[in-house]
Protein backbone atom coordinates (compact mmCIF):
# COMPACT_ATOMS: atom_id res chain seq x y z
CA UNK A 1 0.00 0.00 0.00
CA UNK A 2 1.11 3.28 -0.88
CA UNK A 3 2.06 6.13 1.68
CA UNK A 4 2.56 9.37 1.01
CA UNK A 5 3.63 12.49 4.34
CA UNK A 6 4.03 15.45 2.73
CA UNK A 7 1.26 17.77 3.69
CA UNK A 8 -1.90 19.57 1.64
CA UNK A 9 -3.25 23.11 2.10
CA UNK A 10 -6.88 21.39 1.68
CA UNK A 11 -6.72 18.31 3.14
CA UNK A 12 -4.87 16.51 6.52
CA UNK A 13 -5.50 13.52 4.80
CA UNK A 14 -6.73 11.53 1.94
CA UNK A 15 -7.42 7.93 1.46
CA UNK A 16 -8.25 6.28 -1.64
CA UNK A 17 -9.82 2.93 -2.43
CA UNK A 18 -9.17 1.33 0.74
CA UNK A 19 -9.21 -2.49 0.92
CA UNK A 20 -8.99 -5.05 3.99
CA UNK A 21 -9.90 -8.44 3.71
CA UNK A 22 -8.88 -11.35 6.76
CA UNK A 23 -9.50 -14.27 4.82
CA UNK A 24 -12.16 -14.66 2.43
CA UNK A 25 -13.73 -12.10 4.79
CA UNK A 26 -13.99 -8.82 2.81
CA UNK A 27 -13.58 -6.35 5.84
CA UNK A 28 -13.20 -2.60 3.86
CA UNK A 29 -14.36 -2.76 0.10
CA UNK A 30 -12.82 0.48 -0.90
CA UNK A 31 -12.87 3.08 0.95
CA UNK A 32 -12.36 6.80 0.08
CA UNK A 33 -12.02 9.61 2.33
CA UNK A 34 -10.66 13.21 3.36
CA UNK A 35 -10.13 15.14 5.95
CA UNK A 36 -9.87 19.13 6.07
CA UNK A 37 -7.48 20.68 8.04
CA UNK A 38 -9.51 21.13 11.36
CA UNK A 39 -11.98 18.86 10.87
CA UNK A 40 -14.05 16.95 13.03
CA UNK A 41 -15.08 13.84 11.96
CA UNK A 42 -16.74 10.58 13.48
CA UNK A 43 -16.94 7.53 12.35
CA UNK A 44 -19.92 5.46 12.91
CA UNK A 45 -20.98 1.84 12.02
CA UNK A 46 -22.29 -1.13 13.80
CA UNK A 47 -19.99 -2.71 15.73
CA UNK A 48 -17.62 -5.74 13.38
CA UNK A 49 -18.32 -2.73 10.30
CA UNK A 50 -14.83 -2.37 10.17
CA UNK A 51 -14.24 0.98 11.72
CA UNK A 52 -11.68 0.33 14.03
CA UNK A 53 -9.92 -1.49 10.97
CA UNK A 54 -10.45 1.58 8.74
CA UNK A 55 -8.76 3.84 11.66
CA UNK A 56 -5.72 1.10 12.14
CA UNK A 57 -4.93 1.85 8.03
CA UNK A 58 -5.21 5.32 8.10
CA UNK A 59 -2.52 5.24 11.63
CA UNK A 60 -0.12 3.24 9.31
CA UNK A 61 -0.37 0.27 11.64
CA UNK A 62 -1.61 -2.31 9.14
CA UNK A 63 0.75 -2.98 6.34
CA UNK A 64 -1.80 -5.76 4.68
CA UNK A 65 -4.21 -3.28 3.95
CA UNK A 66 -4.47 -2.08 0.59
CA UNK A 67 -5.36 1.54 -1.12
CA UNK A 68 -3.75 4.94 -0.94
CA UNK A 69 -3.17 6.66 2.10
CA UNK A 70 -1.36 10.18 2.56
CA UNK A 71 -0.67 11.39 5.82
CA UNK A 72 0.26 14.68 7.95
CA UNK A 73 3.81 15.06 8.98
CA UNK A 74 2.26 15.08 12.71
CA UNK A 75 -0.56 12.73 13.34
CA UNK A 76 -1.46 10.63 16.94
CA UNK A 77 -3.80 8.31 18.09
CA UNK A 78 -5.63 7.71 20.75
CA UNK A 79 -7.49 3.94 21.69
CA UNK A 80 -10.01 2.65 23.67
CA UNK A 81 -7.71 1.76 25.99
CA UNK A 82 -5.21 4.53 27.82
CA UNK A 83 -2.14 1.80 26.67
CA UNK A 84 0.64 3.86 28.76
CA UNK A 85 3.54 1.39 29.29
CA UNK A 86 2.95 0.68 33.05
CA UNK A 87 6.50 0.58 33.96
CA UNK A 88 6.75 4.18 33.20
CA UNK A 89 5.99 7.08 34.79
CA UNK A 90 3.01 9.42 33.49
CA UNK A 91 5.79 12.22 32.87
CA UNK A 92 7.81 9.85 30.93
CA UNK A 93 4.33 7.99 28.93
CA UNK A 94 3.53 11.53 28.00
CA UNK A 95 7.44 12.26 26.86
CA UNK A 96 7.85 8.61 24.88
CA UNK A 97 9.61 8.94 21.31
CA UNK A 98 9.76 13.12 22.08
CA UNK A 99 12.79 14.52 20.95
CA UNK A 100 14.33 17.83 21.40
CA UNK A 101 15.41 20.32 24.27
CA UNK A 102 12.27 21.03 26.18
CA UNK A 103 10.75 17.15 25.95
CA UNK A 104 10.02 17.39 29.73
CA UNK A 105 8.50 20.60 29.98
CA UNK A 106 6.44 20.28 27.07
CA UNK A 107 4.87 16.98 28.34
CA UNK A 108 4.41 18.56 31.70
CA UNK A 109 2.46 21.33 29.81
CA UNK A 110 0.29 18.98 27.66
CA UNK A 111 -0.18 17.08 31.57
CA UNK A 112 -1.57 20.46 32.39
CA UNK A 113 -3.51 21.33 29.74
CA UNK A 114 -5.95 17.35 30.54
CA UNK A 115 -5.74 18.54 33.83
CA UNK A 116 -3.90 16.33 35.98
CA UNK A 117 -0.63 19.16 36.63
CA UNK A 118 0.53 17.18 39.53
CA UNK A 119 0.32 13.58 38.69
CA UNK A 120 3.48 13.63 36.75
CA UNK A 121 5.52 11.43 39.16
CA UNK A 122 2.34 8.95 39.54
CA UNK A 123 2.55 5.46 37.78
CA UNK A 124 -0.46 4.66 35.31
CA UNK A 125 -1.23 1.76 37.57
CA UNK A 126 -2.18 4.16 40.26
CA UNK A 127 -4.42 6.23 38.12
CA UNK A 128 -8.22 6.19 37.94
CA UNK A 129 -9.48 5.17 34.31
CA UNK A 130 -10.67 8.91 33.43
CA UNK A 131 -7.28 9.66 34.39
CA UNK A 132 -5.38 7.23 32.85
CA UNK A 133 -7.22 8.23 29.24
CA UNK A 134 -6.19 12.06 29.77
CA UNK A 135 -2.94 11.31 30.12
CA UNK A 136 -3.13 9.19 26.75
CA UNK A 137 -4.84 12.25 25.66
CA UNK A 138 -2.06 14.18 26.44
CA UNK A 139 0.78 11.54 24.99
CA UNK A 140 -1.23 12.31 21.69
CA UNK A 141 -1.85 16.19 22.21
CA UNK A 142 2.37 16.76 22.89
CA UNK A 143 3.17 16.11 19.36
CA UNK A 144 1.02 18.88 18.13
CA UNK A 145 -0.85 16.88 15.26
CA UNK A 146 -2.26 18.17 12.09
CA UNK A 147 -4.83 14.94 13.13
CA UNK A 148 -5.59 13.50 15.96
CA UNK A 149 -6.91 9.38 15.27
CA UNK A 150 -9.38 8.88 18.51
CA UNK A 151 -10.75 4.81 18.60
CA UNK A 152 -13.87 4.88 20.92
CA UNK A 153 -11.90 7.11 22.82
CA UNK A 154 -14.60 7.37 25.98
CA UNK A 155 -15.87 4.21 25.21
CA UNK A 156 -14.58 2.57 28.17
CA UNK A 157 -15.19 5.31 30.89
CA UNK A 158 -18.51 5.77 32.97
CA UNK A 159 -21.02 8.39 31.60
CA UNK A 160 -20.14 11.23 33.63
CA UNK A 161 -16.19 11.00 32.73
CA UNK A 162 -17.29 10.20 29.32
CA UNK A 163 -18.75 13.72 29.30
CA UNK A 164 -16.23 15.46 31.29
CA UNK A 165 -13.63 14.25 28.42
CA UNK A 166 -15.87 15.13 25.91
CA UNK A 167 -15.61 19.14 26.97
CA UNK A 168 -12.09 18.48 27.48
CA UNK A 169 -12.04 17.24 23.74
CA UNK A 170 -13.63 20.29 22.61
CA UNK A 171 -11.79 22.78 24.57
CA UNK A 172 -8.33 21.46 23.50
CA UNK A 173 -10.00 21.16 19.56
CA UNK A 174 -10.63 24.52 20.23
CA UNK A 175 -7.35 25.68 21.41
CA UNK A 176 -5.22 23.72 19.12
CA UNK A 177 -7.20 23.34 15.74
CA UNK A 178 -6.12 20.10 15.13
CA UNK A 179 -8.53 17.64 12.71
CA UNK A 180 -9.44 14.33 14.04
CA UNK A 181 -11.11 11.63 13.26
CA UNK A 182 -13.50 9.80 16.20
CA UNK A 183 -14.69 6.62 15.80
CA UNK A 184 -17.38 5.69 17.99
CA UNK A 185 -20.73 4.15 18.45
CA UNK A 186 -22.02 6.54 20.19
CA UNK A 187 -24.29 8.69 17.82
CA UNK A 188 -24.99 11.41 20.58
CA UNK A 189 -21.20 11.79 20.74
CA UNK A 190 -20.97 11.82 17.22
CA UNK A 191 -23.01 14.61 16.81
CA UNK A 192 -21.83 16.88 19.86
CA UNK A 193 -18.06 16.86 18.28
CA UNK A 194 -18.16 16.26 15.12
CA UNK A 195 -18.74 18.74 11.91
CA UNK A 196 -19.20 16.17 9.46
CA UNK A 197 -20.51 12.50 10.83
CA UNK A 198 -19.58 9.22 8.18
CA UNK A 199 -21.23 5.85 8.15
CA UNK A 200 -19.64 2.30 7.22
CA UNK A 201 -21.51 -0.31 6.24
CA UNK A 202 -21.06 -3.30 4.15
CA UNK A 203 -17.10 -2.21 3.96
CA UNK A 204 -17.96 0.72 2.03
CA UNK A 205 -19.21 5.00 3.35
CA UNK A 206 -23.14 4.52 2.79
CA UNK A 207 -23.63 8.23 4.23
CA UNK A 208 -21.26 11.09 4.44
CA UNK A 209 -23.17 14.36 6.04
CA UNK A 210 -22.14 17.62 7.75
CA UNK A 211 -23.88 18.42 11.44
CA UNK A 212 -25.47 21.61 10.52
CA UNK A 213 -25.53 22.19 14.56
CA UNK A 214 -23.90 25.58 16.03
CA UNK A 215 -21.59 25.01 18.41
CA UNK A 216 -21.81 24.92 21.72
CA UNK A 217 -23.93 21.81 21.50
CA UNK A 218 -26.14 20.14 23.57
CA UNK A 219 -28.51 16.76 23.41
CA UNK A 220 -31.81 19.20 23.46
CA UNK A 221 -30.98 21.74 20.68
CA UNK A 222 -33.21 21.51 18.20
CA UNK A 223 -32.53 19.90 15.43
CA UNK A 224 -30.81 17.49 17.46
CA UNK A 225 -33.45 14.62 17.55
CA UNK A 226 -34.06 14.93 14.15
CA UNK A 227 -30.29 14.27 13.37
CA UNK A 228 -30.17 11.19 16.07
CA UNK A 229 -32.97 9.72 14.40
CA UNK A 230 -31.75 9.75 11.46
CA UNK A 231 -28.12 8.41 12.04
CA UNK A 232 -29.85 5.69 14.46
CA UNK A 233 -31.80 4.66 11.21
CA UNK A 234 -29.02 5.06 9.05
CA UNK A 235 -27.52 2.51 11.48
CA UNK A 236 -30.45 0.03 11.77
CA UNK A 237 -32.08 0.87 14.95
CA UNK A 238 -35.18 1.52 14.64
CA UNK A 239 -37.29 3.70 17.16
CA UNK B 1 -10.96 -5.66 14.42
CA UNK B 2 -10.96 -3.64 18.03
CA UNK B 3 -9.67 -7.03 20.18
CA UNK B 4 -11.53 -7.75 23.15
CA UNK B 5 -9.83 -5.39 26.42
CA UNK B 6 -7.90 -7.63 28.53
CA UNK B 7 -7.69 -5.67 31.56
CA UNK B 8 -5.26 -7.25 33.27
CA UNK B 9 -1.40 -6.01 32.46
CA UNK B 10 0.19 -8.87 31.52
CA UNK B 11 3.25 -9.00 33.85
CA UNK B 12 0.91 -8.66 36.72
CA UNK B 13 -0.09 -12.44 36.81
CA UNK B 14 3.48 -13.37 38.40
CA UNK B 15 3.41 -11.01 41.45
CA UNK B 16 3.49 -13.31 43.87
CA UNK B 17 6.72 -15.63 43.30
CA UNK B 18 6.74 -19.16 43.66
CA UNK B 19 7.53 -20.20 47.32
CA UNK B 20 6.17 -17.21 48.64
CA UNK B 21 3.43 -17.23 50.93
CA UNK B 22 0.06 -15.25 49.80
CA UNK B 23 -0.37 -12.25 51.19
CA UNK B 24 -3.12 -10.30 53.11
CA UNK B 25 -4.34 -13.71 55.40
CA UNK B 26 -4.53 -11.84 58.34
CA UNK B 27 -7.18 -13.83 60.08
CA UNK B 28 -4.55 -14.97 62.69
CA UNK B 29 -1.94 -11.99 64.13
CA UNK B 30 1.10 -11.94 61.87
CA UNK B 31 3.60 -12.23 64.79
CA UNK B 32 1.80 -14.67 66.97
CA UNK B 33 1.68 -16.46 63.37
CA UNK B 34 5.72 -16.33 62.55
CA UNK B 35 6.49 -17.35 66.18
CA UNK B 36 4.41 -20.45 65.32
CA UNK B 37 6.23 -21.59 62.74
CA UNK B 38 9.45 -21.31 64.53
CA UNK B 39 8.01 -24.09 66.80
CA UNK B 40 8.48 -27.26 65.37
CA UNK B 41 12.17 -26.47 63.49
CA UNK B 42 13.45 -25.58 66.61
CA UNK B 43 12.30 -27.97 68.31
CA UNK B 44 13.65 -30.39 66.08
CA UNK B 45 17.16 -28.89 65.89
CA UNK B 46 17.04 -29.41 70.27
CA UNK B 47 16.20 -32.87 69.33
CA UNK B 48 18.69 -33.42 66.95
CA UNK B 49 21.03 -31.62 69.68
CA UNK B 50 19.87 -33.95 72.32
CA UNK B 51 20.06 -37.21 70.80
CA UNK B 52 23.61 -36.27 69.70
CA UNK B 53 24.90 -35.25 72.94
CA UNK B 54 23.50 -38.27 74.93
CA UNK B 55 24.98 -40.29 72.68
CA UNK B 56 21.26 -41.77 70.98
CA UNK B 57 22.84 -40.63 67.37
CA UNK B 58 26.61 -41.79 67.06
CA UNK B 59 28.78 -38.85 66.07
CA UNK B 60 30.12 -40.60 62.75
CA UNK B 61 26.39 -40.68 61.44
CA UNK B 62 25.24 -37.36 62.69
CA UNK B 63 26.96 -34.94 65.03
CA UNK B 64 25.33 -32.61 66.75
CA UNK B 65 24.20 -29.29 65.17
CA UNK B 66 26.67 -27.22 67.78
CA UNK B 67 29.41 -29.66 66.78
CA UNK B 68 28.55 -28.72 63.31
CA UNK B 69 29.06 -25.13 63.73
CA UNK B 70 32.23 -25.62 65.63
CA UNK B 71 33.69 -27.10 62.51
CA UNK B 72 32.84 -24.45 60.38
CA UNK B 73 33.83 -21.76 62.83
CA UNK B 74 37.47 -23.54 62.94
CA UNK B 75 37.43 -23.97 58.71
CA UNK B 76 36.48 -20.32 58.68
CA UNK B 77 39.12 -19.33 61.03
CA UNK B 78 42.02 -21.15 59.33
CA UNK B 79 40.69 -19.55 56.04
CA UNK B 80 39.65 -23.34 54.62
CA UNK B 81 36.28 -22.48 53.92
CA UNK B 82 37.41 -19.41 52.41
CA UNK B 83 39.06 -20.99 49.42
CA UNK B 84 36.57 -23.84 48.91
CA UNK B 85 33.94 -20.84 48.56
CA UNK B 86 35.30 -18.68 46.22
CA UNK B 87 36.42 -21.74 43.94
CA UNK B 88 32.79 -22.74 44.06
CA UNK B 89 31.53 -19.18 43.61
CA UNK B 90 33.78 -18.86 40.64
CA UNK B 91 32.16 -21.70 38.89
CA UNK B 92 28.83 -20.95 39.68
CA UNK B 93 29.65 -17.37 38.08
CA UNK B 94 31.23 -18.12 34.79
CA UNK B 95 28.81 -21.02 34.25
CA UNK B 96 26.12 -18.77 34.83
CA UNK B 97 27.16 -16.25 32.43
CA UNK B 98 28.47 -18.44 29.81
CA UNK B 99 24.84 -19.87 30.11
CA UNK B 100 22.77 -17.40 31.15
CA UNK B 101 24.26 -14.97 28.41
CA UNK B 102 23.49 -17.79 25.22
CA UNK B 103 20.17 -18.47 26.43
CA UNK B 104 19.54 -14.28 26.80
CA UNK B 105 20.98 -14.75 23.25
CA UNK B 106 19.22 -17.61 21.64
CA UNK B 107 15.62 -16.72 23.60
CA UNK B 108 16.12 -13.01 22.37
CA UNK B 109 15.92 -14.84 18.98
CA UNK B 110 13.34 -16.82 19.56
CA UNK B 111 11.11 -14.82 21.04
CA UNK B 112 11.46 -11.35 18.64
CA UNK B 113 12.23 -13.12 15.31
CA UNK B 114 10.06 -15.77 13.81
CA UNK B 115 12.61 -17.18 11.30
CA UNK B 116 14.59 -17.40 15.12
CA UNK B 117 11.98 -19.12 16.84
CA UNK B 118 11.61 -22.04 13.43
CA UNK B 119 15.05 -22.42 13.59
CA UNK B 120 16.11 -22.68 17.91
CA UNK B 121 13.37 -23.52 19.28
CA UNK B 122 12.90 -27.10 18.25
CA UNK B 123 16.05 -28.45 18.80
CA UNK B 124 16.21 -26.76 22.39
CA UNK B 125 12.33 -28.01 23.43
CA UNK B 126 14.56 -31.45 22.43
CA UNK B 127 17.42 -31.05 24.38
CA UNK B 128 14.86 -29.90 27.76
CA UNK B 129 14.42 -33.77 27.74
CA UNK B 130 17.52 -34.78 28.55
CA UNK B 131 18.30 -34.26 32.47
CA UNK B 132 21.21 -32.68 32.28
CA UNK B 133 23.17 -34.02 35.23
CA UNK B 134 22.61 -37.24 33.07
CA UNK B 135 24.99 -35.91 30.97
CA UNK B 136 27.76 -36.18 33.47
CA UNK B 137 29.06 -39.01 31.73
CA UNK B 138 29.22 -37.92 28.28
CA UNK B 139 30.71 -34.60 29.13
CA UNK B 140 33.59 -36.36 30.93
CA UNK B 141 34.01 -38.24 27.53
CA UNK B 142 33.79 -34.90 25.68
CA UNK B 143 35.61 -32.31 28.35
CA UNK B 144 37.68 -34.56 30.57
CA UNK B 145 37.28 -34.21 34.57
CA UNK B 146 38.75 -30.94 35.17
CA UNK B 147 37.12 -27.35 35.72
CA UNK B 148 35.63 -27.67 31.71
CA UNK B 149 33.03 -30.25 33.35
CA UNK B 150 32.14 -28.38 36.18
CA UNK B 151 31.44 -24.87 34.23
CA UNK B 152 29.48 -27.01 31.85
CA UNK B 153 27.49 -28.32 33.75
CA UNK B 154 26.39 -25.03 35.59
CA UNK B 155 25.75 -23.49 31.97
CA UNK B 156 23.74 -25.80 30.85
CA UNK B 157 21.49 -26.49 34.38
CA UNK B 158 21.34 -22.53 33.80
CA UNK B 159 20.63 -21.77 30.12
CA UNK B 160 17.27 -23.75 30.08
CA UNK B 161 15.17 -21.57 32.61
CA UNK B 162 16.66 -18.09 31.42
CA UNK B 163 15.90 -19.47 28.04
CA UNK B 164 12.36 -20.23 28.69
CA UNK B 165 11.42 -17.48 30.36
CA UNK B 166 13.59 -14.64 28.24
CA UNK B 167 10.84 -16.18 25.23
CA UNK B 168 7.87 -16.65 27.36
CA UNK B 169 8.83 -12.54 28.22
CA UNK B 170 9.01 -11.64 25.23
CA UNK B 171 5.93 -13.28 24.14
CA UNK B 172 3.67 -12.47 26.79
CA UNK B 173 4.06 -8.29 26.36
CA UNK B 174 0.83 -6.82 25.10
CA UNK B 175 0.93 -6.14 21.62
CA UNK B 176 -1.11 -3.44 21.87
CA UNK B 177 1.28 -1.69 23.47
CA UNK B 178 4.22 -2.15 20.90
CA UNK B 179 1.24 -0.91 18.28
CA UNK B 180 0.94 2.55 20.79
CA UNK B 181 4.59 2.59 20.58
CA UNK B 182 4.86 2.90 17.12
CA UNK B 183 2.55 5.36 16.88
CA UNK B 184 4.65 7.59 18.95
CA UNK B 185 7.38 7.51 16.75
CA UNK B 186 9.35 4.32 17.95
CA UNK B 187 11.55 2.68 16.02
CA UNK B 188 12.23 -0.86 16.07
CA UNK B 189 15.31 -0.40 18.76
CA UNK B 190 13.53 2.12 20.62
CA UNK B 191 10.55 -0.30 21.11
CA UNK B 192 13.05 -3.14 22.29
CA UNK B 193 14.59 -0.37 25.08
CA UNK B 194 11.55 1.10 26.17
CA UNK B 195 8.69 -1.99 25.75
CA UNK B 196 9.69 -5.45 24.90
CA UNK B 197 12.69 -5.38 27.35
CA UNK B 198 11.33 -3.50 30.59
CA UNK B 199 8.27 -5.80 29.78
CA UNK B 200 10.25 -8.79 29.54
CA UNK B 201 11.78 -7.81 32.77
CA UNK B 202 9.87 -9.66 35.45
CA UNK B 203 10.23 -12.85 32.98
CA UNK B 204 13.69 -12.32 33.32
CA UNK B 205 13.98 -12.10 37.19
CA UNK B 206 12.12 -15.25 37.23
CA UNK B 207 14.27 -17.29 35.19
CA UNK B 208 17.65 -15.93 36.44
CA UNK B 209 16.34 -17.14 40.39
CA UNK B 210 15.28 -20.35 38.78
CA UNK B 211 18.82 -20.62 36.88
CA UNK B 212 20.60 -19.85 40.11
CA UNK B 213 19.10 -22.64 41.88
CA UNK B 214 19.91 -24.79 39.04
CA UNK B 215 23.15 -23.53 38.58
CA UNK B 216 24.10 -24.85 42.88
CA UNK B 217 22.57 -28.05 42.12
CA UNK B 218 24.82 -28.61 39.24
CA UNK B 219 27.77 -27.64 41.23
CA UNK B 220 26.75 -29.87 43.71
CA UNK B 221 27.22 -33.16 41.19
CA UNK B 222 29.88 -31.68 39.04
CA UNK B 223 31.99 -31.10 42.49
CA UNK B 224 32.08 -34.41 43.27
CA UNK B 225 33.93 -35.46 40.05
CA UNK B 226 37.57 -34.83 40.57
CA UNK B 227 37.63 -31.93 42.46
CA UNK B 228 40.32 -30.31 43.57
CA UNK B 229 38.62 -27.52 45.32
CA UNK B 230 35.60 -26.24 46.26
CA UNK B 231 32.90 -27.14 49.03
CA UNK B 232 31.81 -30.30 46.83
CA UNK B 233 35.51 -31.73 47.21
CA UNK B 234 35.26 -30.45 50.67
CA UNK B 235 32.73 -32.82 51.07
CA UNK B 236 33.93 -35.39 49.57
CA UNK B 237 37.41 -35.76 50.83
CA UNK B 238 35.35 -35.38 54.06
CA UNK B 239 33.23 -38.17 53.96
CA UNK B 240 36.88 -40.47 53.07
CA UNK B 241 37.79 -39.44 56.74
CA UNK B 242 34.30 -40.19 58.33
CA UNK B 243 34.36 -36.44 58.81
CA UNK B 244 30.79 -36.50 59.17
CA UNK B 245 30.73 -32.75 60.77
CA UNK B 246 32.78 -31.65 57.61
CA UNK B 247 29.75 -33.27 55.11
CA UNK B 248 26.99 -31.24 57.21
CA UNK B 249 28.66 -28.43 57.25
CA UNK B 250 29.35 -28.34 53.34
CA UNK B 251 25.64 -29.16 53.10
CA UNK B 252 24.55 -26.08 55.36
CA UNK B 253 27.21 -23.65 53.26
CA UNK B 254 25.18 -24.89 49.73
CA UNK B 255 21.89 -24.16 51.45
CA UNK B 256 22.91 -20.95 52.84
CA UNK B 257 24.24 -19.87 49.06
CA UNK B 258 20.96 -20.40 47.42
CA UNK B 259 19.12 -18.59 50.48
CA UNK B 260 21.80 -15.53 49.81
CA UNK B 261 21.40 -15.57 46.36
CA UNK B 262 17.92 -15.94 46.30
CA UNK B 263 17.33 -12.84 48.41
CA UNK B 264 20.02 -10.77 47.23
CA UNK B 265 17.78 -11.46 43.69
CA UNK B 266 14.98 -10.25 45.05
CA UNK B 267 16.21 -7.25 46.54
CA UNK B 268 17.05 -6.34 43.01
CA UNK B 269 13.77 -7.59 41.65
CA UNK B 270 12.00 -5.31 44.29
CA UNK B 271 14.19 -2.19 43.21
CA UNK B 272 14.01 -2.82 39.41
CA UNK B 273 10.11 -3.96 39.13
CA UNK B 274 9.19 -1.05 41.51
CA UNK B 275 6.44 0.15 39.59
CA UNK B 276 4.01 -3.07 40.02
CA UNK B 277 4.07 -1.79 43.20
CA UNK B 278 2.54 0.92 42.35
CA UNK B 279 -0.51 -1.36 42.47
CA UNK B 280 -0.04 -1.87 46.01
CA UNK B 281 0.60 1.97 46.96
CA UNK B 282 -2.48 4.11 46.74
Amino acid sequence: MATRTEGDLNTVLTAGGVRRSFGATVVLDGVDLTIAPGEVVALLGGSGSGKSTLLRILAGLDPDAGGTVRRPPHQAVVFQEHRLLPWKRVIDNVALGLTGPDVRSRARAALAEVGLPDRDTAWPAELSGGQAQRVAVARALVREPELLLLDEPFGALDALTRLRMQQLFIRLREQHGFAALLVTHDVDEALLLADRTLVLEGGRLVEDAPVPLTHPRTPDDPGFGALRRHLLERLGVTA
Amino acid sequence: MTAAPRTAAPAAVRTTPAGTAAPGRADRPRSGRRVLRLVSPVALLATWEAAARTGLLPPEKLPAPSAVLRTGWRLAGDGTLAVHLLDSLQRAAIGLAVGGGLALLLGALAGLLRTGDDLVDPPVQMARMLPHLGLVPLLIIWVGIGEELKVTLVALGSFFPIYFNTYAGIRDIDERLVEAARTCGLGHLARLRHVVLPGALPSLFLGLRLAIGAAWLSLVVGEQVNAQTGIGFLMMEAREFAQTDVVLLGLLVYALLGLLSDLLLRIAERRTLSWRRGLKAT
